[in-house]
């Protein structure tokens, strides 16, 4: 098991110990959070920083594909893809990862080999992680033995809304130990989650258990990630830095599908975490049409001219 | 002994603040007759009485009286408040011949039209008595603000309030003045008609075994223009009801009172017999607004 | 991955079109319907604070300008508080609409002239002032549904000085009303800001406002001097400073005008220890920072709790580090220019008796213009309430922060003060929100969040913040004879 933080052995040394000290957290007004991430929301990016954000969104991209549909073929054409997003331009940055299901690993893994493209997958049961805790450090294993160089997992909603945040936490734990090298992401399903002050103990708790990144969604609820619920999380890990020194990653996944949604987001980071999140070892976004909206923004400022579907690839 | 040689006892009409009957700090009296038309009147009045002759310190400890009572008062609950009124209502009632013989001669009226005026007077403190908890229902309430917000306005009292009581009308004019002032959390000092106090001074008697809080009225007598300068200028003092001054002295005071933004209540014609509106209540409340956000339920939508 | 891991996320300049605003070289004095010259002629020149750059030359109304627009207004009375509610309110709606549709270009012309940043024109100012005409149409045909008699009437001629901070906002705070009640107005505008007024007078024309019903004598403390002591005068309206007030309030006594006054403020925010701490940081700085601070309700004084105290000025400090100053036209700029260089004297003299007085003073790093009137975000710590910072009304970007160790000592704190206008409350304790609001001495408590406007909400001070109110229902009573 890794070790926990010095400055949490107390708080994480029983449930009641931990539930004082989550609930102990500030609380989240919704009303100023959300206004606040539309305020930001307002910013006006334009020339050579929207050019600059465009290529940096793109870098931070974990193209993805999860569906029961997924077949080799869809895989190595993601792959393909995520090395060269726009075939006409060189330029253009690779995203940061692809994103598969575990039984899909090798494929991609193979697909991109030598290229500076990281292979991650979904792992513990995804999404609804309805499985006994075996099954789910089993799924991770076969993820990481496959060539995963991320994992995302998903954490037990159901037992983080019942309280058993002790339970949640060793399952983060357990999950991190099993993930070996690969660096773990910790998806809350904020959706499911519902209140931003849960989202804010689920994001303390995921990165006290040792997450490197932490995610808001798996995309297949209602409810994704928004301006607000990632604000918060950069919140919850510019924090958590400032008390520990460890830095922790975040990436909204779901729901963002346009340029300009996908700037706003950046200028959420730059403005609440700060510059040392700029840079896709600590940003990402789970995504896959957001990617072809940017490849087009990208071509209008390169040309002046609107781009079109059918100037870029389908995957 | 028969009642024709026994001697009546005299009252001793004393000033009242804070709860307690001191006589003037000045240790000065002036004198008070009846109404020169009072039947039986010969040009000057009949003496009635020697009342205190208030100074600026009486006017200044009057004050002090008045803010340390402000903060119970107005913090009581309004229904409280109600009961209190009402109590006072029951006093007086009991004593209403005392007062029908005071206000008859205060005013030179006959004993069944002084008995008219004590009777309005009483039910003024009942009328005002259920104004309590309702006035901030008619005068506040929620806001629909155009926003994640809930938006509340309710009436508070402004605080100490300066009243200059009607000089004709010594009784049923002065519980006109006050009751609506109090009624809703203010604290009072009170300056009685010049020629006529004595009535108000005998309402002291009574607001003291009303259940009232001592300092939340506070009963001057002396000379209107002496007693109200120094209460217009004082910087303690949240707001001056100009009722009983005269035009130029109204003016002088307006000005002073700009020195800390009293709010002021003109003098104006009125008819004391009429049931009064609102507009007493509401000339001595401020208006706070609380704004809070709501927001929805949950993070998981939109739904604000 | 190849992107450089140095390059800064920096914002592009954004500047807002000035092509949608057309200013005049030159603009009369609006009255009876026509543009006309001072009678003396003179005039004064409004420029842009950001880069004293002249905009335009403006007549100056003296006293009998003054007088000429009354006798204007007087004339028009008769008629506009006949006419039946119901066309009044269309005359308001009309207004709104406009105004709406012109939103755009009043934003930016109000940031040229005031300084203040677009996205506080474009966000705050212009969508407010057209809810407010809306919100107060709607009133005009139901005024006997309002809580004052069956048939209030209105009171005549109001008389109506406006401050520079919110210039074209606090003019639809005056006259939205008093037209719905059936009032006809002379309104002067702040010297420094006459020219959202004067494009509003061309809104009245496009909406065929009847003539005289709005007059606008742009002018120096004089002219308003002059509105407020003319005899037929029924009404007196000011907004600005408590010392002007004041002299208002003499000036107005032993009269039957009628008079409202919006002054200062010093407001408290206070932040207890169990606050939304991110949103708290959000509403102190929204709350001093918003207008530079150039707001009679700024939460000018923070009360935070002891023993969050340190990390509280941390948090506050790292985020206004990020606040961004320059060009008000920038879409991305936070913190404008000062209204006029006599505003930047007085906040720099304040400033400068705060350190004299031994508070510790902390400013954001901020490169400033090299023309216009600056000042950046700044902070004092080591205030207590002896201090001249905690008890004079700044008006500008200047938060002193005062501790507090209890609920009550927070209280009795915040209304230590001559003011009463706003204050703040950040907890998440339901039942202490209640009791604190409860206790304050402010027209306006705003808990876990600040600075919000609306026109149903009534806006008002207590103590030397003024008296009556405007907005809401309230706002009604300040024009009709009750």
């Amino acid at each position: 098991m890794p070790t926990i933080a010095p400055a949490f052995a107390d708080v994480t040394s029983s449930d009641s110990a931990l539930r004082r000290f989550l609930h102990g957290l500030p609380g989240v007004d919704p009303v100023g959070l959300e206004a606040r991430a539309a305020s930001l929301g307002t910013r006006s990016i334009k020339t050579t920083a929207k050019a600059y954000a465009i290529d940096l969104a793109i870098s931070m991209i974990d193209l993805t594909t999860l569906e029961g549909a997924d077949t080799p073929g869809k895989v190595r054409a993601l792959a393909a893809k995520a090395v060269h997003p726009d075939p006409t331009d060189r330029t253009t940055p690779t995203t940061a990862a692809v994103c598969v299901y575990p039984d899909m690993v090798a494929t991609a893994k193979e697909a991109l080999a030598g290229a500076d493209v990281k292979v991650a997958s979904v792992a513990t049961a995804f999404p609804a992680g309805r499985a006994a805790l075996d099954v789910k450090l089993a799924d991770t294993r076969d993820a990481v033995a496959a060539g995963a160089d991320e994992i995302d997992m998903v954490i037990d909603r159901g037992a983080f809304l019942a309280g058993g945040y002790m339970k949640v936490f060793e399952e983060i734990r357990a999950v991190k130990e099993a993930s070996g090298p690969a660096r773990l992401k910790v998806i809350f399903e904020t959706g499911e989650l519902s209140t931003y002050d849960n989202i804010r103990r689920a994001s303390w708790l995921g990165m006290m258990a040792g997450a490197d990144f932490i995610k808001t969604s798996t995309g297949k609820v209602a409810v994704n990630a928004t301006p607000a619920n990632t604000l918060l999380m950069l919140e919850a890990v510019r924090d958590f830095r400032a008390q520990t020194g460890v830095q922790v990653g975040v990436k909204p996944a779901g729901g963002i599908r346009t340029s300009k949604d996908a700037i706003k987001f950046l200028v959420l980071v730059n403005e609440t975490a700060g510059e040392d999140w700029l840079d896709n070892h600590w940003f990402r976004f789970g995504a896959s049409s957001l990617l072809n909206d940017l490849l087009m923004q990208r071509q209008k400022l390169a040309t002046g001219r609107y781009s079109g579907p059918d100037y870029v690839t389908v995957d | 002994m028969s009642e024709s040689t026994r001697l009546s006892v005299f009252k001793t009409y004393k000033l009242y603040v804070g709860g307690k009957f001191p006589r003037s700090e000045s240790g000065r009296v002036y004198e008070v007759t009846t109404a020169t038309s009072a039947a039986g009147a010969g040009g000057k009045g009949k003496w009635l009485a020697n009342a205190p002759l208030s100074s600026r310190k009486d006017a200044r400890d009057a004050v002090v009286a008045a803010r340390k009572a402000f903060g119970g008062w107005s913090g009581a609950t309004a229904y409280n408040r109600g009961q209190i009124l009402y109590r006072v209502a029951e006093m007086l009632e009991g004593r209403r011949g005392q007062f029908v013989r005071e206000v008859g001669e205060a005013e030179g009226l006959s004993k069944s039209k002084a008995g008219a005026v004590v009777d309005a007077a009483i039910d003024r403190w009942v009328w005002y008595a259920g104004w309590t908890d309702k006035i901030g229902q008619v005068v506040g309430g929620a806001n629909p603000v155009a926003g994640p917000y809930f938006n509340l306005s309710t009436p508070e009292p402004t605080g100490v309030v300066t009243v200059l009581a009607p000089q004709e009308s010594s009784f049923l004019g002065l519980v006109s003045v006050i009751a609506p002032v109090i009624a809703t959390g203010n604290t009072v000092v009170v300056v009685a008609s010049e020629r006529a106090p004595l009535p108000a001074l005998s309402l002291g008697e009574v607001l003291a075994t009303s259940d009232l809080p001592g300092g939340v009225v506070n009963v001057l007598s002396g000379r209107t223009a002496e007693i109200s300068a120094p209460l217009a200028a004082h910087q303690d003092v949240n707001a001056i009801d100009l009722t009983g001054a005269d035009a130029q002295l109204a003016k002088e005071l307006e000005v002073a009172a700009a020195d800390n933004l009293k709010r002021v209540l003109r003098p104006r014609a009125e008819d004391w017999t009429a049931e009064p509106g609102t507009d007493r209540l509401t000339s001595f409340l401020e208006t706070k607004t609380v704004w809070h956000p709501t927001g929805s339920l949950g993070a998981s939508g939109s739904a604000y | 991955m190849t992107m450089d891991k140095h390059s800064l996320f920096e914002y592009a300049p954004a500047p807002e079109s000035r092509s949608v605003v057309d200013i005049a070289p030159s603009y009369g004095l609006f009255i009876d319907g026509e543009f006309t010259d001072a009678a003396d002629g003179k005039v004064f020149k409004t420029v842009s604070p950001s880069s004293e750059e002249v905009l335009s030359e403006v007549a100056q109304a003296g006293s009998e300008d003054v007088d000429r627009a009354v006798k204007a207004a007087r004339k028009a009375f008769e008629k506009w508080s006949a006419l039946p509610g119901s066309e009044r309110a269309k005359y308001l709606f009309r207004i709104a609409r406009i105004i709406q549709e012109r939103s755009r270009e009043l934003a930016v012309l109000e940031t040229l002239d005031n300084g203040k940043p677009i996205k506080e024109t474009r966000d705050a100012d212009l969508p407010l002032v057209a809810a407010h005409f809306f919100y107060y149409a709607g009133w005009a045909d139901k005024l006997g549904h309002a809580g004052y008699g069956p048939d209030p009437r209105p009171l005549g001629v109001a008389g109506q000085v406006i401050p520079w901070n919110f210039p074209l906002l606090m003019l639809a705070w005056k006259i939205a009303p008093a037209l719905a009640t059936g009032n006809t107005v002379v309104l002067k505008p702040a010297e420094t800001t006459p020219l959202s007024a004067l494009f509003f007078a061309d809104i009245c024309r496009q909406a065929g406002l009847p003539k005289g019903v709005v007059n606008i004598v742009p002018g120096y403390g004089d002219a308003g001097a002059a509105l407020v002591a003319h005899p037929d005068v029924n009404k007196v309206a000011f907004t600005g400073s408590t010392a002007v007030g004041k002299a208002i309030a003499r000036e107005v006594a032993g009269t039957d005008k009628k008079l409202t006054l919006e002054l200062g403020g010093k407001g408290a925010n206070i932040v207890f220890d169990d606050a939304p701490i991110d949103q708290a940081v959000e509403g102190i700085v929204g709350g001093i920072f918003f207008n530079q601070g150039q707001v009679c309700c700024a939460g000018s004084r923070l009360l935070v709790q002891e023993s969050i105290q340190d990390e509280l000025l941390d948090s506050l400090k790292r985020r206004l580090s990020t606040l961004r100053l320059g060009d008000p036209l920038d879409k991305n700029t936070d913190i404008g220019a000062i209204n006029s260089a006599e505003q930047l004297a007085r906040i720099t003299a304040l400033a400068e008796t705060g350190e004299a007085e031994g508070a510790e003073r902390w400013t954001a790093p901020c490169e400033l213009p090299s023309s216009g009137y600056w000042f950046a975000p700044t902070l004092f710590t080591n205030v207590t309430q002896a201090h001249t910072i905690a008890r004079d009304e700044i008006f500008g970007p200047v938060l002193s922060v005062l501790t507090f160790r209890t609920p009550d000592e927070a209280v009795a704190k915040a209304n230590n003060s001559q003011y009463g206008l706003s204050a703040g409350i950040w907890t998440e304790k339901g039942s202490r929100i209640l009791a604190v609001a409860n206790k304050l001495r402010a027209g306006v408590v705003w808990a876990n969040t600040f600075n919000k406007f609306d026109p149903t909400s009534p806006f008002g001070g207590y103590k030397e913040s003024g008296f009556g109110r405007e907005g809401g229902r309230h706002g009604l009573e300040a024009y009709l004879d009750v």
